[in-house]
């Protein structure tokens, strides 16, 4: 029982819990709430995996930004109030039980055949890094790099246009 | 470090749990939130195999899936609000205008 495996324990614990609560919470806020609570525990595993600039961009971007931008959609449409109506009446068992199944499939593959993996040795210092990672970027990965960014101007005019209102045209 | 095959279980369990999310829940954002929890559990399967393999290739892989994704949740998000403004409801039972 190592430290380390004291710590991914619950660490994982933590994550899976959140992530059920986000699943079964009948009001949405406390979803987006459970969903913050599951990112920035995965962040931590990030940062006991020598990824520190990713777990720090995973805290900004996804529980900083996105779900700030979910609860203010949620609060925006008053979502919070979940109104029931008729469902199709088997469609939450079969739901469940492919679920189940895609589990014990990734389960299996994962611990009974996995193949081969390098054995964990240290890593190397200055891995995971800022500036490891910007070396990377803007020598192999530039193209994506320049890519990604015309698709946030992209996401950005579409959103604008999508959320635009139609006003009646007024004489000028 | 712990055996890999843990860390994968964990990214499976997740994957598992977002996808029934996306299977059980009505609730448009409550299907948007799940779908953002399936691309973390795939970032956490990248990061697993880079501290594994010791390259960096998977650590920027993950950079590209976090801008992907804050850029599909603007948009899948304008779009909700969008159809909240003329259906009054974002219950995905209710969105068959296209159908027969």
């Amino acid at each position: 029982m190592t430290p380390d495996l004291i710590l991914f324990i619950l660490l994982a614990v933590v994550a899976v819990i959140s992530a059920l609560g986000m699943l079964l919470s009948k009001n949405a806020v406390y979803s987006a709430l459970n969903l913050i609570l599951n990112f920035c525990t995965v962040a931590v595993i990030y940062l006991v995996l020598g990824a520190p600039f990713i777990a720090l961009a995973q805290i900004t971007v996804y529980a900083g930004a996105i779900m700030v931008l979910f609860l203010f959609v949620i609060m925006l449409l008053g979502a919070e109030r979940l109104n029931t109506g008729e469902t199709l009446p088997w469609q939450q068992p079969l739901a469940v039980f492919s679920g189940i199944v895609l589990a014990a499939l990734a389960v299996y593959t994962i611990f009974f055949r996995p193949g081969t993996f390098p054995e964990p040795s240290a890593l190397a210092t200055g891995f995971g890094s800022p500036e490891s990672i910007g070396l990377k970027l803007f020598n192999e990965y530039l193209l994506p790099f320049e890519v990604v960014s015309i698709l946030l101007l992209v996401a950005m005019v579409g959103v604008i246009v999508l959320t635009r209102r139609k006003t009646p045209k007024s004489s000028r | 470090m712990v055996p890999i095959q843990y860390l994968l279980g964990l990214s499976a369990v997740l994957f598992t749990i977002g996808a029934m999310g996306v299977l059980i829940r009505r609730n448009a954002i409550i299907i948007f939130m799940s779908i953002e929890l399936m691309l973390n559990a795939g970032n956490l399967a990248f990061i697993t195999y880079a501290r594994s393999h010791q390259s960096m290739d998977g650590q920027i892989f993950v950079f590209f899936v976090m801008a992907v994704a804050a850029a599909e949740v603007a948009v899948g998000l304008g779009l909700i609000v969008a159809i909240f403004r003329s259906k009054k409801s974002i219950d995905v039972d209710q969105m068959n205008v296209l159908g027969g």
